[in-house]
């Protein structure tokens, strides 16, 4: 339930925000379609052996996203026997294994984004990426050599140090 | 195009931006609890926290509480939000228990267009359907729009900007003058001030107007007429902004510098063991 896109073009071409009035207080809101995925993945920084799974940080939507849909995949950075947060981790959020269909521990699975406690953003990546994204032609190229063309994570990773400017 | 430098008598030489994102920054009340985006509104709110608002709260929409970053981040994202935080949220918490729940003060917004009334475009030039340039998008622009006790607006004074009519209209200011906002039971009061580079525009109390209240120093009145499409009102006292301290050019700077030494550094590249 939304106070805003009152007086904004949005619900204009939006057929999904619908307006309502709040039986409670009369105020006119706009109600917007819950999101039903079939499927989530996130990533995630530590999962333990019976897989609960424990991010923090800038969590954005993930718990939620994780919470809306039939079967949620997590890749983590490491798979530990007991889940503990670092000391002064904020916001850490734990997924029950009940919730969790399946967890692949992937190390970098982030890139080229950060994984906070493990590595830093790929700045230069993301600079890189405006050009290549930017156009429909180059865009495919990338991702029939490096995404399409590679077996797995791990050889996608090499695929890329191998290109010259992340080509 | 470079950007228009201003030469002060005491040879302190600052360009538009500059000008831009101090005025902005002046008008962060110390404590005020803000909510910042990326960009100039960034840069103004970190300033005013480096300056003379070392009390006020930032948070960015990401889900970040109280953040004392030491360089203006990249995207909302940044890990150095969550770090520096002194609470980090989900974000539907973020919108719903402290957006919507009425806890900001003063939300700054940037548009590629707006009217006399403060409305503002971030969606696209042309016809929505087929546009000429599709731009970034509403983001969380309108819900910042409704809920912020005030808003502060920044962008560049042009005529392909201050427009008579938006292509589109993201999020909403005055609507259509006066009680506009009353009438759409909207909770914040909208914008009260919009920074250009040409100088301070604020809503005139009854019709809610924008009004050009200020020109930074070395503008003139007929600049900001040319700049503007629709005939701008001119406040009868019409003041020039202060130009910037020392201090502050000084400290903005510095934060500049640091944020561009951060962002080119070589990050090791993530070897697979």
């Amino acid at each position: 339930m939304l106070r805003a896109y009152l007086g904004s073009d949005l619900p204009k071409y939006n057929p999904n925000i619908r307006f309502i009035e709040c039986p409670l207080t009369g105020e006119r809101l706009a109600a917007v379609p819950a999101i039903r995925p079939d499927v989530t993945v996130i990533h995630a920084q530590k999962a333990d052996r019976r897989g609960n799974v424990l991010l923090w940080g800038v969590t954005g939507v993930q718990k939620e996203a994780a919470l809306a849909v039939a079967r949620t995949i997590v890749t983590v950075e490491e798979i530990v026997d007991t889940l503990e947060p670092p000391r002064c981790a904020p916001n850490p959020v734990v997924l029950p294994a009940w919730v969790i269909d399946a967890v692949c521990e992937v190390k970098g699975g982030a890139f080229p984004s950060y994984a906070l406690g493990y590595y830093p953003r790929n700045n230069a990546f993301y600079t890189r990426w405006d050009a290549i994204s930017r156009d429909r032609d180059a865009f495919g190229a990338w991702i029939d050599r490096h995404v399409r063309g590679t077996r797995d994570f791990a050889e996608f990773r090499q695929s890329l140090e191998r290109a010259p400017q992340h080509a | 195009m470079p950007e228009p430098e201003v030469r002060l008598k005491t040879d302190t030489t600052y360009t538009a931006d500059e000008m831009m994102t101090i005025a902005a920054a002046r008008l962060v009340r110390n404590g005020a609890v803000l909510f910042v985006g990326i960009a100039l509104p960034s840069a103004a709110a970190n300033l005013a926290r480096l300056t003379h608002a070392p009390e006020a709260v930032l948070i960015y929409e990401s889900g970040t509480i109280g953040t004392k970053a030491s360089v203006l981040p990249l995207s909302i994202g940044d890990s150095e939000l969550a770090e520096t935080a002194e609470a980090v949220v989900s974000v539907p918490e973020m919108f719903l228990y402290w957006l919507q729940g009425g806890r900001i003060d003063l939300g700054f917004l940037g548009a590629a267009q707006i009217d006399r009334y403060a409305n503002i475009n971030s969606t696209v030039i042309g016809d929505y359907r087929k546009p000429s340039t599709r731009l970034p998008g509403a983001g969380g622009a309108p819900e910042i729009a409704a809920s912020c006790k005030e808003v502060l607006i920044t962008l560049q004074h042009a005529r392909r900007a201050f427009v008579e009519t938006l292509d589109f209209v993201t999020s909403v200011g005055h609507v259509d003058g006066a009680d506009g906002r009353e009438r759409l039971r909207l909770p914040g009061r909208g914008p009260t001030a919009v920074i250009t580079d040409l100088g301070i525009l604020t809503p005139d109390p009854p019709t809610r107007e924008l009004t050009l209240t200020s020109v930074h120093p070395g503008v003139s009145v007929e600049q900001v007429v040319e700049a503007t499409g629709w005939p701008i009102k001119v406040a009868s006292a019409l003041a020039t902004t202060n130009p910037p301290t020392a201090n502050d050019l000084a400290t903005l700077r510095d934060l500049q510098a640091r944020t561009a030494r951060a962002r080119t550094s070589t990050t090791p590249q993530f070897r697979m063991s």
